[in-house]
């Protein structure tokens, strides 16, 4: 839940955000040349200072969807006690957003998981690279076009026998 | 590797005296990865006390063990781990398969978990089970000791039997036949 005064403050500072609410949960969506700005807005002026999680949703084949990657940063504020989800969605080919890892150290992991399970790109991160699978591992897991299965690379190793010497 | 030995010394009691040596003194190399692991620990502990069966230390240096018990499943980023453990074993060495995870990939039929460690490793004794209780921890190192005296031999060459050398028939990849087109979901 977020301030009714939080929010007019927030839909004054940017105009181009899209405020909505959905059961007492308050979320923004806002385009990706907004996004480090309303971010660090919220941080510095609205004190949204916990970042929660950064994660992302596909939206292919999604009745209704007009744009394939949704990134969401979900903020709380330990003051006020007011949370937050901040979206940005993004298309094929322009997959980079600007890393919030000047804003909150804690985005480090959480935005190199996305972009090992999505391949969305950082601008600006530190140490962008995978983190839960193996480093030359190739595609993108979570991707609504990855089997579920994968392609073969779980059973990609040599087989060691019983031979002696 | 085991003892060389000329042509004409007869070894059929000293091979029941080398397995009965081996078998009542297999010590366990724990690669607990998950749940399983648990299990391990408590098969290990007072209650189900798996040094009563020879397993008096569980050794975490695979230079001092001579059983693998693969707990948990194995994902393929541990893959190569666990082949190098293995291969630091040294020979006499059996591994078993502890849980559904390690023997066949459990309930994780995902991009990441191995379908069973035993398209990559040799593995001896197969324990089912999420999480298999003590008790068939217990069985499966007994039917492995069980094994060990009927089979052993002195200088290893149970390992050569074609028996261990073949591929597992249910490891053969069968073809994957295309699914029809759900008629509700895109």
């Amino acid at each position: 839940m977020i301030e009714s005064a939080t929010l007019d403050k927030l839909k004054a500072a940017f105009p181009q955000a899209l405020p909505s609410e959905f059961r007492s949960q308050a979320r923004i969506v806002v385009p990706t040349e907004i996004l480090f700005s309303a971010l660090a807005w919220l941080k510095r002026q609205a004190a949204f200072d916990l970042l929660v999680d950064i994660t992302c949703v596909d939206y292919l084949n999604y009745r209704g969807a007009t744009d394939r990657f949704g990134v969401a940063y979900l903020l709380a504020s330990a003051a006020t006690n007011e949370r937050i989800t901040v979206r940005a969605f993004l298309n094929e080919p322009h997959l980079t957003v600007p890393s919030a890892v000047p804003l909150w150290e804690g985005a480090n992991w959480f935005e190199r998981e996305v972009f090992d399970m999505f391949g969305i790109v950082f601008a600006g991160h530190p140490d962008l690279r995978r983190i839960l699978m193996p480093e030359e591992f190739e595609a993108y897991p979570l991707r609504k076009d990855y089997p579920l299965q994968g392609r073969g690379e779980r059973h990609n190793f040599p087989v060691l026998s019983r031979d002696r010497g | 590797m085991a003892i060389e030995l000329p042509e004409n010394v007869v070894v059929s009691k000293l091979d029941a005296l080398a397995s009965w040596c081996r078998k009542n003194s297999l010590w366990p190399m724990p690669f607990a990865t998950a749940c399983c692991g648990i299990e391990l620990m408590a098969t290990g502990a007072s209650r189900h006390d798996l040094a009563r069966f020879g397993a008096e230390v569980f050794r975490f240096s695979p230079r001092q063990c001579d059983l693998m018990i693969v707990a948990g499943r194995v994902v393929m980023k541990m893959l190569p781990v666990l082949q190098r453990i293995w291969q630091q074993m040294h020979e006499p060495k059996w591994c078993i398969s502890m849980g559904a995870c390690a023997s066949t990939g459990g309930v994780f039929d995902t991009y990441a978990v191995v379908q069973g460690i035993d398209r990559f490793i040799p593995v001896d004794m197969y324990v089912p089970g999420c999480p298999p209780r003590p008790e068939q921890l217990i069985q499966a190192i007994i039917d492995l000791q069980d094994k060990i005296q009927a089979e052993g031999t002195i200088t290893g060459e149970e390992f050569d039997l074609p028996s261990r050398q073949r591929r597992k028939r249910a490891l053969i990849e069968l073809p994957v036949l295309p699914s029809p087109p759900h008629p509700t979901l895109r």
